[in-house]
């Protein structure tokens, strides 16, 4: 969804938003382009909305807001659309193959239920569940409009089915679990805390070229009624079933090859399966791979890759730092607005304190200064107030790609483990392979041949069988996944770039247009108090 | 700062002795602070420059060498003889040792000062004043010789006497210590001046103390954009490319301003807040003065008294024709002196007090005034200059998007 952030203005606003966009909020069912009127650095919150906006010309005089009006608390900075996965600058809209889908999710209502449990605790425990609303006209769907209730368990589903589908994929994180938050905060702020969380997560799927498409976010949408999607079992059912399993694995090992006759189960990393032996094959792969003589059979050979891999990795650090700074930045914003207000208000009760204790005209002059510089103090304190909750916004930007870098993270590691996955097949591809020479070696030194190595020499070849198709399954799978990486790279250098350029914008001009205005207020008070320059 | 004479005002005008043509002058000015000595003996001496025309005055420059302790002597002298008459405060002693000798320190004493000289001598009653004479001409030994002689009568510091005044409204403490009721002037103009002097003081000590947070509020968001350009620095070489470039100028830039902030938090505590406490210690000055006025007003009240008792006596000795009478008699004439003397002194300090009052409130407007045009000058100026420093990165912005 290409959201611009001046739609994260609510009407009351005082300053004036920028030159007409339509809000594609407001007008879902609209076939248009929702990209009308938008100048090109439409970035700029505080750009006037004087009849003649030339909108690459900074030099446009800010209009001064009117404090009367002034609503502070008007910059909801959680509001849904503020926090709309990525900002698109227009420019770049014709690049966008689906710039005219859309799919909007948001989050209401929390409502407390009763858990409907069998345990044998009389009094049920709560959970909470939320409203979710999507409007949509993407073809996937079977409608415009859906309105389901879903509780977290539900969402946790989904985002684990999305990471068993996309592997490979920079699939954003869903919120925590934060156990130890909802036990310690007030319910009400926790559960604002997560309605706003999730719907931030839904969205970010929803901006997901791939993902948005996905029948997995589609049932969670649409499907009334409890979720369907098939929850994955917990990790110790599944070893319990693993070692149940993993006896009949070692006894008859042979007969059933390398145990993988499930061939979708390949697609899957070994470590959270039920397969226990193919969980030690691997262990044992990952060592020799990092600590035998030999290399493994097939190595990470995409030099492009491991590039971009160690840049990106340099790209976090320095990001995580920048972000470290944006926050102390912020909170020294804070102060200073803070300071100046508190400066204004002592001046303001000294300047009630002259004039009425005034007794001599010098007194009540000075008292008229005193109101000036204090009007001002109060006028720059709020001033940076906002200006800060605009910072806020914009920087707000390099905590997303924090969040992103760790979706990164995740797709990196489905490439190791399908690596992985290959390897160790190969490794056992070879290892029967050898057993078959030794025995028919062995076996071709008997005249007439050998019934029982004969037969033992059948048996490897259908497990060689197996295994080959194993393989192949699995490197088909490592491939996909290569290929995902490849494709979210790319947008994500792409999308990264338009960001980060329109994060900078907007912080620049953001400081730009409040301290020329600070600069007004200051102005205007070194006026009035120029009778007592120094010549 | 020059002193122009105040139209008619000063006995300087009239002086017969020089028919100058220039107008009589008297500038003072405090620099060069340098640290002398070493170890816990350290001090700073400060140079100070007379330029004058004045015949009082030896030649029409002299350069004498003082420390703060000289300072402190002057002013003290100055209270003692000058009853009534706002002395002009002192920038005051560091308590905290290693900010003894920091730079900034010693010029924010150094221009305190400076402030100090100036005011008494520019002010018509105290640029008479001898003590100013040795101050501003004597040797370093005479100047040493003359501090180490004031004796405890003088060194009384006027914050002892505050504990009388220490609230207007209810005499409890003395009640507590075992003092009796103070005489006080029951005069109702008074009684709101001192309201005036108190709770002005309150709110400008008020005023000062956020005054000082702004200051140090400037160097912080100084050091932390400095942090934050040095970090997206780093973040822009990481990437390479105009966007790279375009994250290392943002970070230059944040140095820039960086920088600037730093140099108005300076401009902002010499200028603005600096005046703003200076304002606070002449309103303790005049504190100090209301003291002496009360101490004044109860001699007076006190003489009064013992004079009525000594004419009751004496008439008692009149009555029963004693030998007593005649030594009576000289004892109530003493007295009667003392008490005319007392009187007057309450007087005089009552009437320069009124005269001060006006003088300090005028004088206060025009300090303020200009501090407040300094604060404006340099909040504008900086933030113009911020303004102007982002918006010089647009251009380039511009560009890096297709």
């Amino acid at each position: 969804m290409m959201t611009l952030e001046n739609q994260s203005y609510e009407e009351a606003h005082p300053l004036p938003k920028s030159n007409g966009s339509k809000s594609i909020l407001h007008d879902p069912l609209s076939s248009s382009s929702p990209f009308v009127d938008i100048p090109t650095d439409d970035a700029d919150p505080l750009h006037s909305s004087t009849p003649n906006p030339s909108p690459n010309s900074i030099n446009t005089i800010l209009e001064p807001p009117s404090y009367a009006e002034a609503v502070f608390g008007s910059f909801d900075l959680d509001s849904p659309s503020s926090i709309n996965g990525h900002d698109h600058s227009p420019s770049s809209e014709a690049s966008q193959s689906f710039s005219s889908d859309y799919l909007k999710i948001s989050v209401s209502d929390p409502l407390k239920e009763q858990e409907v449990s069998n345990s044998l605790v009389p009094g049920g425990s709560y959970f909470y569940s939320y409203l979710i609303t999507t409007f949509t006209n993407l073809s996937e769907y079977n409608g415009t409009e859906f309105n389901v209730r879903r509780r977290f368990k539900d969402v946790v589903a989904l985002s684990d089915r999305l990471g068993q589908s996309y592997r490979g994929f920079f699939i954003p994180l869903r919120p925590d679990k934060s156990v130890v938050e909802s036990q310690v905060m007030q319910q009400n702020e926790f559960v604002e805390l997560r309605r706003a969380a999730l719907e931030k997560y839904l969205t970010r799927l929803a901006d997901h070229p791939v993902i948005r498409r996905s029948e997995e976010l589609r049932m969670f949408l649409e499907a009334s009624g409890k979720m369907p999607l098939m929850r994955t079992t917990d990790v110790a059912s599944r070893m319990l079933d693993g070692a149940v399993r993993l006896p009949k694995q070692l006894l008859g090992a042979e007969s059933e090859g390398v145990g993988v006759a499930d061939a979708s189960e390949l697609t899957q990393p070994a470590k959270g399966g039920r397969d226990l032996l193919r969980i030690f094959k691997e262990l044992k792969q990952s060592v020799t791979n990092d600590w035998g003589a030999a290399k493994p059979l097939l190595l990470e050979e995409d030099k492009e890759f491991l590039e971009r891999k160690d840049k990106l990795q340099d790209f976090e650090q320095q990001l995580s730092s920048v972000s470290l700074q944006a926050e102390s930045l912020v909170k020294a914003q804070q102060d200073i607005g803070e300071t100046l207000g508190q400066l204004g208000l002592a001046f303001v009760k000294l300047t009630k304190f002259e004039t009425e204790e005034a007794i001599c005209d010098s007194q009540r002059a000075c008292a008229a200064d005193m109101k000036n510089v204090a009007t001002a103090a109060v006028k720059a304190s709020r001033l940076y107030r906002e200006l800060n909750a605009q910072t806020v916004k914009h920087l707000d930007k390099l905590h997303e790609y924090l969040g992103v870098m760790l979706a990164v993270n995740n797709a990196f590691t489905d490439r190791s483990s399908a690596l992985l996955t290959v390897q160790t097949l190969l490794s056992d591809l070879s290892s029967l392979n050898l057993r078959i020479e030794k025995l028919e070696a062995a076996s071709s030194k008997i005249f007439g041949g050998d019934r029982s190595r004969i037969r033992k020499i059948e048996e490897l070849r259908d497990s060689v069988r197996v295994t080959e198709d194993a393989k192949n399954c699995a490197v088909r799978e490592y491939e996909r996944i290569k290929d995902n990486n490849r494709n979210e790279l790319e947008r994500l250098e792409k999308e990264r770039h338009d960001d980060f350029v329109n994060m900078l914008k907007g912080f620049v001009v953001n400081q730009a247009g409040y301290a020329e205005k600070m600069a007004n207020v200051w102005e205007t008070v070194a006026e009035e108090t120029s009778v007592y320059a120094k010549i | 700062m020059n002193v122009q004479q105040r139209s008619g005002s000063g006995p300087m005008a009239q002086s017969p002795r020089s028919p100058s043509s220039q107008p009589p002058y008297l500038t003072v000015s405090v620099s060069d602070p340098a640290k002398m000595g070493n170890g816990v003996q350290a001090y700073i001496s400060y140079k100070v420059i007379t330029k004058t025309n004045l015949p009082e005055y030896e030649g029409p420059e002299k350069i004498v060498i003082r420390r703060y302790n000289d300072f402190v002597w002057l002013r003290d002298r100055l209270f003692e003889k000058y009853k009534g008459v706002f002395i002009p405060p002192l920038p005051e002693k560091s308590t905290v040792e290693k900010f003894r000798f920091s730079a900034e320190f010693i010029e924010m004493r150094r221009q305190a000062l400076d402030v100090f000289v100036n005011r008494i001598a520019s002010h018509h009653e105290l640029q008479q004043s001898y003590d100013l004479r040795m101050f501003l001409q004597a040797d370093e030994q005479s100047m040493e010789r003359a501090r180490s002689q004031e004796t405890g009568i003088f060194k009384k510091k006027p914050a002892d006497f505050m504990q009388i005044f220490k609230d207007v409204q209810s005499r409890v403490s003395d009640v507590v210590l075992g003092k009796e009721k103070p005489l006080e002037e029951s005069n109702p103009e008074y009684e709101k001046l001192k309201n005036y002097i108190f709770q002005l003081e309150d709110h400008l000590a008020e005023a000062q103390k956020h005054a000082y947070r702004l200051v140090k509020r400037h160097r912080e968001l100084g050091q932390s954009l400095s942090d934050f350009g040095k970090a997206v620095t780093l973040l822009g070489n990481s990437e390479g490319n105009n966007l790279g470039k375009a994250f290392a100028d943002l970070g230059a830039k944040s140095e820039i301003l960086s920088a600037k902030l730093q140099r108005e938090a300076h401009h902002l505590l010499m200028n603005f807040e600096e005046p703003l406490k200076d304002y606070v210690r002449a309103v303790q000055s005049i504190k100090a003065t209301l003291s002496e006025r009360a101490n004044a007003f109860r001699h007076h009240c006190e003489l009064a008294e013992t004079i009525k008792f000594k004419e009751i006596d004496m008439n008692k000795l009149r009555l029963t024709r004693s030998e007593k009478l005649a030594e009576a008699e000289r004892e109530y004439e003493e007295l009667k002196a003392d008490g005319a003397e007392a009187t007057r002194r309450f007087e005089t300090i009552v009437k320069l007090m009124n005269e001060e009052i006006l003088r300090f409130q005028e004088q206060k407007t025009i300090d303020m005034g200009l501090a407040f045009h300094e604060f404006a000058k340099g909040q504008a100026h900086l933030a113009k200059g911020i303004a102007d420093a982002w918006r010089s990165l647009l251009p380039k912005l511009e560009s890096c998007s297709t």
